[in-house]
């Protein structure tokens, strides 16, 4: 039988979840939104945060999900009387729904924190911000990840 | 000549220096097929993760190894001088063991015939740092191929190959990389395959690889059994490479998806 | 011991914003990947990244499986002061390194 582009996408998904590449499909559970909702109300102690001041700013379309560049943003004097006490990053499908909790504060100088994530697949980011008075902001972006061309094989 | 022939052969010549003088270079190296934030990556030495190869490698130049003692720094001082330039002429022909060597096997040669010291595996940490922080000497000069018979020699197996079909999927390195570059495929933008980053940081790896691995993954997705590392396809595939992408800079150590 | 590099401005003026970035060399093994002979390889990551600017945690980071390899963090702070930036990162399997790098502040 002549092979297909179909069988060699499904022979390259097995290998994929066989191979090693980071978050591997079978057997890990995917966090779901309820997991990243609680894990959300686990930093903000309850409080629903709302929507504003925080950018995640992320490519729409990855080069590939192993390694994302993201830039969290807020918007905030960082004085004294009024700033970022801490940022926290969540995903709704990768199998944890934690990314990173960044602590700043007065001497921070610019609510702005870079790193570099994993992303299983397709999903929104989610950025939480704790501010001095207690109050909690949230932005998120939706993110585009596709398995990358010509992965490892065997040997 | 009657003064028609003249004017054809006349118009002809000037429509071949117009196009030679345009240039429009059509070759564009890989990290131009990237997203910006990988392109930033590559571009700032203070975020490439490539750098902690390099700075593994600026030990390892210095560090005394095998029978005799000797460190890379003993016999060729200072790289930033004495390298600048070398791995842009990789891979080369090697008039010692009269064989093509990429420069991953020169490394290996050099150990072994001059520091009496074991060469390191293939895709070792070790040797990609030592060939990182070589290679950045050549970082954004043109990629020179020497002119040497027998280096052409391979060049030509290598050409060969690049236009052979393989693997079960039936497909030859020029079906994506010359026909179907810019196209997508599996949601990566397919690159023309010029290979003046090596060794790179890939991100698919998370780590870092030569250009040997990248042609075995390449390979490997057309479902093709893989030559083991060092294999003559190998090399010989690679002087190819360098012959295409000639006259292009070097941007090693490089990031690529 | 990884390699690290560290990037902080040779000198400020004081009361300037400046950029830090930490990148260190780590697998960030995430206890999802199987191994060679299937068996799934136990997570090994970096957990916990400081910050110290004479003495004063200035930004700290808990990191987690999501992080990718060879962590990279950029952030900002304000120069106050000449002196010594104290980079720690601590993790599993006991994992400790410590990078300085100082600083002109005029």
């Amino acid at each position: 039988m002549k092979p297909t582009a179909i069988d060699a996408r499904r022979r390259r998904l097995a290998q994929f979840a066989l191979a090693g590449t980071a978050l591997a499909l079978s057997g890990a559970a995917r966090a779901t939104q309820e997991q990243m909702a609680a894990a959300i109300t686990a930093f903000t102690g309850g409080a629903a945060p709302k929507q504003g001041k925080v950018t995640v700013d992320v490519a729409q379309l990855v080069d590939n999900g192993n390694t994302v560049p993201v830039t969290v943003r807020v918007a905030s004097p960082m004085s004294a009387a009024e700033h970022v006490t801490a940022i926290a990053i969540f995903n709704e499908r990768n199998p944890q729904s934690d990314v990173a909790i960044f602590t700043l504060g007065p001497r921070s100088g610019k609510a702005e924190v870079s790193t570099r994530i994993r992303m299983a697949t397709s999903q929104k980011l989610t950025a939480v911000a704790r501010m001095s008075d207690g109050s909690f902001w949230s932005g998120s972006a939706d993110v585009i990840v596709t398995l990358a061309a010509c992965i490892e094989g065997e040997g | 000549m009657t003064i028609r022939v003249l004017a054809l052969v006349l118009a002809v010549g000037a429509l071949a220096a117009g196009a030679a003088l345009a240039g429009a270079d059509a070759r564009k190296p890989g990290a131009a097929f990237m997203g910006a934030a990988t392109q930033a990556m590559q571009r700032d030495d203070t975020q490439n993760p490539a750098m902690l190869w390099v700075g593994d490698g600026e030990a390892l130049w210095r560090s005394k190894d095998g029978g005799n003692g000797k460190s890379c720094f003993s016999c060729h001082g200072d790289a930033r001088a004495s390298m600048k330039g070398v791995a842009a002429r990789y891979p080369s022909f090697d008039t010692h063991s009269k064989r093509v060597l990429d420069l991953g096997q020169r490394i290996g040669q050099c150990r072994q015939t001059r520091q009496q010291a074991p060469p390191w595996r293939a895709e070792s940490r070790e040797l990609l740092a030592l060939e990182s922080h070589v290679a950045l000497q050549s970082r954004g000069m043109p990629i020179a191929p020497p002119r040497e018979a027998r280096l052409e020699h391979a060049a030509a197996r290598g050409k060969a190959l690049f236009f052979q079909r393989i693997g079960q999927l039936n497909l030859s390195c020029a079906q994506c990389h010359d026909d179907n570059w810019g196209k997508r495929l599996a949601g990566s933008t397919i690159p023309q395959g010029h290979a003046g980053a090596y060794p790179v940081y890939r991100l698919e790896w998370q780590d870092m690889g030569s250009l040997q691995r990248r042609l075995r993954n390449c390979m490997s997705g057309v479902r093709a059994e893989l030559p083991p590392y060092g294999a003559q396809e190998l090399v010989d595939l690679e002087a190819y490479l360098a012959a295409r992408a000639k006259g292009m800079a070097m941007e090693s150590p490089g990031v690529r998806p | 011991m990884a390699r690290a590099l560290v990037t902080v401005p040779a000198t400020a003026r004081r009361g300037e914003v400046i950029e830090i970035r930490a990148l260190i060399g780590h697998a960030m093994e995430t206890g999802y990947r199987p191994g060679p002979d299937g068996k799934v390889l136990a997570r090994d990551i970096i957990r916990k990244f400081t910050c110290r600017y004479n003495g004063e945690q200035v930004f700290a980071a808990e990191l987690h499986p999501a992080i990718a390899a060879n962590p990279y963090l950029a952030f900002f702070t304000v120069a106050t002061a000449s002196g010594t930036f104290e980079f720690t990162w601590e993790g599993d399997k006991g994992f400790s390194q410590t990078e300085t790098a100082r600083i002109a502040v005029t």
